[in-house]
């Protein structure tokens, strides 16, 4: 029998299915794996409590024949998604301690299919970052190594569910993309994650980073486990006034690998100067794949993308200071202890609990919201928003999805772009821009560059259709069979 | 009636606008489920929305939108059929979120205007500026512990209705009557209670002084006053300090001062240098809220007759004075009591009854009218009782009295005690026989050309017939019998 925790989670449902191995086993076998690898510090808070009662539960619903989409399969719940009764951080010092009275829907949606919770994974603070290390409770370590086995970061903000999935540490895992949070981690860690379209996911109980940007999501080895994941999580929330009424299609059925009269575009802004000529080398053979498999290359222009980036840089930030405001030390989570008055109270309970990023971006956005620059900003920013929202409007006149290089460079060392903002936003280049225009945006791992690392491809498509996407996605990997797997997985094997 | 104020240097003009926070009635709060009653125990009205917890979500109540629209419609308003939810940042601590969810750029409620009435006789109107929706903030207790601060989120969320006027009022007594008048129309309407003592309608006053025509003076906007008294009374005051700062060749600053009800005075709360910078933004947990023509005819159709449609119908149909419409409509149980007892009587009797004895009665008593033991039907009988002859007017007081006390109809009070007017003129023919018999002298002084004595024979007449011989036959029978 393969290691349990090798399963995809589509083989792992039917194994438990065919009673190969019980739900209890499989979230034992992680468990396991999870302890193994407290190295990576993927998680803030491990909860094999919780994954145990919930797989014999689980066990008991096979026994019964009424099992649910996700029966038995363990994931990595990230710690911005509210659970009752386990703490959530949002990875920040602020909320340590914090333990909600509820459960988010999209984590009430997976309980409800069956999915066995491991942990809350760690990530950025607030969902502040492209490489987790502004987590105040350390850096996510990649399972992935240099050759010279220096720590390189996993991506963020989602890297500690990327780097438990990548590790084989779960099966799947929460995530939320609010400027690439999903599919850059991915692309660093050589997984697959997709980040939907606005309004599929609920949410509700979700801590708020961007509240117009969050998107949340799921990350997982393969295109159909993403799949499987993303039916359970999606659906109609009324508590979440910007959730869709929509009925959620079968994700996995549209993974027919028919590319025939299937138009996919490559929108020739994403070609940087100065990006990797490997990573254009992987496009192009991307592009080639979907070619051999019958769909029509189109040269496509999305004119906005350069503004992407600083206008997302605006409306992020603004969102997030006002956000952000709840957390003041009157109700729940930090306070400190040596305040004299009011506004001694909060500036100190926040200059302690927030961590440095956070601080920047929350002065950013106070900075573009205030009276006289509000216009020149954030107005400003808005308006780029609706043109790039029309460039893929115009692209998608023409085409069914968008093939891009989902991050300009493989994952880097611990470290590295810490001294430069700018640099470190630069990461998120090719993701912002459906964040912003409320697309959905996969990124599947197509191959391994000089030094070995993952490397990924993204794929957009229109709103609503998560099933293009999860298709072109589906070739994609069929194409790349990308079978490699990070160091850590691979010493432990040997 | 443009109140001038007499200063040093000569006459002086007074613009007001008001901002009146109106909580809309409704079950449960503005973007959440919590309940909305009055009086319960701190912090146990309060969703996980309201505490702001990580993560929660606002949902609009549609409820409270419809309320908002009714209020609009009621203020005569345009309606604006898309207007936006923003965000209000500031920190403190009875603000859970750190922002105030309201409406700013895109209110629910435009333009539109309203008639007050004024204690001379004459009808003015206001302009209304906008109708938003916001939601309350929660309060803090300062007086639970010596060196603590608590706070009670349990009207943290509620709904208001902040209610902006055009700078129409020219005094204190327009104020006043704008207050009354919006009140009344809101309680109507059913949209807000109007109980400024419990909070659930605040009012913040903008005054500055010119003069007359010349251009608008530098405004102070005086929060913190809470009933229509202490409305005029801070106006009085401002209106004062602004008129010394200036004659005495000063400027008036613009900041925000606060009512102490106290000290009857108005002190420095912040100065415009002080003044936040809210950071309004789009709340990007809401979308644009769209009302359709639909919706807003459909709650056009819910509307009652408002309080100025009233007064007019009352002054044609019953040829009412404004001053007795105005009486009659401040209420609508007041007005529909009037009715009851109007409608098959002479209405003007009817309102006379009813104001000047029935309210003063109850006014006498501190008593509601919903809690009169007149009934409009017993008023309407003992009206009827005058008309048609059966009791005098004098009579009727005594009647009235008794009813009031016993809550037993007209006619059975005067059947039971026999107080029907005697109208046969044997039985008052032999009374003034009698009288004239008794008084000699006064005969013969009356017949001698002391005309006033008249009155004293009326007088001794009813007397006699302990007031139930009919006025009119008394007199008839005295001038034949006097000669």
């Amino acid at each position: 029998m393969t290691e349990l925790t090798h399963l995809t989670i589509e083989d792992a449902l039917k194994g438990l299915k065919n009673k190969d191995f019980s739900a209890k086993e499989l979230a034992e076998a992680h468990i396991e794996a999870m302890e193994g690898a407290r190295d990576l510090n993927a998680f803030i808070v491990e909860t094999p409590e919780i994954a145990l009662k919930q797989a014999e539960e689980s066990d008991k619903r096979y026994a019964s024949g009424d099992e649910g989409l996700l029966d038995g399969i363990p994931f990595a719940n990230k710690d911005l998604f509210c659970t009752e009764g386990t703490q959530t951080t949002a990875a920040s010092k602020i909320l340590e301690g914090f333990v909600p009275q509820y459960t988010s829907t999209v984590g009430q949606n997976l309980a409800d299919a069956g999915a066995v919770m491991l942990g809350k994974a760690n990530l950025d603070q607030f969902a502040m970052g492209s490489s987790n290390t502004t987590s105040a409770f350390g850096n996510v370590i990649n399972p992935w190594k240099t050759s010279d086995g220096k720590d390189l970061v996993p991506g963020g903000s989602s890297g500690g569910s990327a780097a438990a999935v990548a590790a084989r540490i779960s099966m799947g895992a929460t995530a939320t993309d609010t400027g690439g949070s999903i599919r850059q981690p991915a692309s660093f860690c050589g997984i697959s994650g997709i980040k939907p379209t606005y309004g599929r996911c609920s949410r509700w109980g979700v801590v708020a980073f961007s509240s117009s940007l969050d998107h949340p999501g799921p990350l997982a080895r393969t295109v159909k486990d993403n799949a499987l994941m993303l039916q359970a999580m999606a659906g109609y929330d009324p508590k979440d006034s910007t959730s869709a009424n929509k009925p959620v299609p079968d994700y996995a059925a549209a993974m027919t690998g028919d590319m025939k009269g299937m138009k996919i575009g490559i929108p020739k802004e994403y070609r940087l100067d100065g990006m990797p000529e490997e990573i254009g080398k992987l496009w192009d053979q991307g592009a080639q794949w979907l070619k051999e498999a019958g769909a029509e290359i189109v040269d496509i222009s999305l004119p906005h993308t350069k503004y992407a980036l600083p206008a997302y840089y605006i409306i992020a930030p603004a969102e997030a200071s006002s956000n952000l405001a709840r957390y003041d030390g009157v109700k729940y989570g930090h306070r400190s202890k040596d305040a004299e008055t009011l506004a001694d109270m909060y500036a100190k309970t926040r200059a302690e609990g927030f961590g440095d990023e956070v601080q920047r971006r929350i002065m950013i956005g106070a900075y573009v919201l205030s009276a006289g620059y509000y216009d020149a900003y954030y107005i400003k920013a808005q308006k780029i928003r609706r043109l790039i929202l029309n460039d893929f409007e115009k692209a998608y006149e023409t085409v069914d999805a968008i093939l891009t290089p989902t991050a300009p460079s493989a994952a880097f060392p611990i470290g590295e772009n810490e001294d430069d903002p700018i640099k470190m936003y630069l990461n998120d280049v090719f993701t912002v821009t459906a964040n912003l225009a409320g697309v959905p945006g996969m990124s599947v791992p197509a191959g391994l560059d000089a030094n070995g690392l993952p490397l990924g491809l993204q794929i957009l498509g229109k709103a609503w259709d998560e099933e293009t996407v999860f298709k072109v996605g589906g070739v994609i990997e069929e194409a790349a069979q990308f079978n490699a797997m990070p160091q850590k997985v691979m010493s432990k094997a040997a | 009636m443009a109140q001038l104020i007499q200063g040093e240097t000569g006459e002086w003009e007074i613009v007001i606008g008001m901002e009146v926070h109106a909580q809309v009635i409704a079950k449960s709060k503005l973007f959440s489920g919590a309940s909305t009653q009055f009086g319960a125990e701190p912090n146990s009205q309060v969703s996980l929305v309201d505490a702001a917890m990580p993560g929660m979500l606002p949902v609009l109540n549609k409820f409270v939108v419809e309320q908002a629209v009714k209020t609009g419609l009621g203020l005569n308003s345009k309606i604006n059929k898309v207007s936006v939810f923003e965000r209000k940042n500031y920190f403190y601590p009875d603000l859970p979120q750190g922002y105030q969810i309201s409406q700013y750029e895109y209110p629910i409620v435009g333009e539109g205007v309203i008639e007050i009435d004024l204690p001379d006789g004459t009808v003015k109107e206001i302009g209304i500026t906008r109708l938003h929706l916001e939601q309350d903030a929660g309060k803090s207790l300062h007086d639970q512990h010596p060196t603590k601060s608590f706070v009670d989120l349990n009207r943290s969320g509620c709904a208001l209705m902040e209610i902006v006027s055009e700078p129409d009022i020219r005094g204190p007594e327009e104020a006043a009557a704008y207050l009354s008048k919006l009140r009344m129309i809101l309680r109507y309407l059913g949209t807000c209670d109007g109980n400024m003592e419990e909070g659930s309608m605040r009012a913040d006053v903008n005054i500055s002084v010119r003069k007359p025509g010349g251009p608008l003076g530098t405004r102070a906007e005086i929060k913190n006053v809470n009933s229509v008294k202490a409305v005029q009374q801070a106006i009085d005051y401002e209106v004062q300090r602004q008129i010394e700062i200036i004659e005495d060749g000063g400027e008036v600053d613009q900041e925000t001062r606060l009512w102490d009800p106290n000290k009857s005075e108005t002190r420095s709360m912040r100065s415009k240098e002080e003044a936040h910078d809210y950071r309004y933004f789009p709340d990007p947990d809401l979308l644009p809220l769209h009302v359709s023509n639909d919706q807003i005819e459909s709650i056009r159709t819910t509307l009652p007759e408002l309080p100025d449609q009233k007064k007019h119908r009352f002054m044609d149909d019953y040829g009412l004075s404004l001053y007795d419409a105005s009486v009659l409509i401040a209420e609508q149980q007041r007005a529909q009591y009037y009715e009851d007892v109007a409608n098959d009587n002479d209405a003007k009797l009817a309102a006379n009854w009813v104001i000047n004895e029935l309210l003063g009665i109850l006014n006498k008593n501190e008593k509601k009218l919903s809690e009169s033991p007149i009934t409009a039907e017993n008023l309407s009988g003992l009206i009827k009782l005058i008309s048609d002859g059966t009791i005098s007017g004098k009579i009727a007081k005594d009647v009235f009295a008794d009813m009031y006390d016993t809550g037993k109809a007209a006619a059975d009070i005067v059947e039971e005690k026999g107080l029907k007017q005697v109208t046969d003129t044997g039985a008052i023919e032999a009374i003034v026989d009698e009288v004239i018999a008794e008084n000699p002298d006064n005969v013969e002084a009356y017949k001698g050309g002391k005309d006033k004595l008249f009155g004293f024979f009326v007088g001794q007449v009813m007397k006699k017939s302990q007031g139930k011989a009919n006025p009119a036959v008394v007199n008839e029978l005295l001038k034949k019998k006097l000669g």
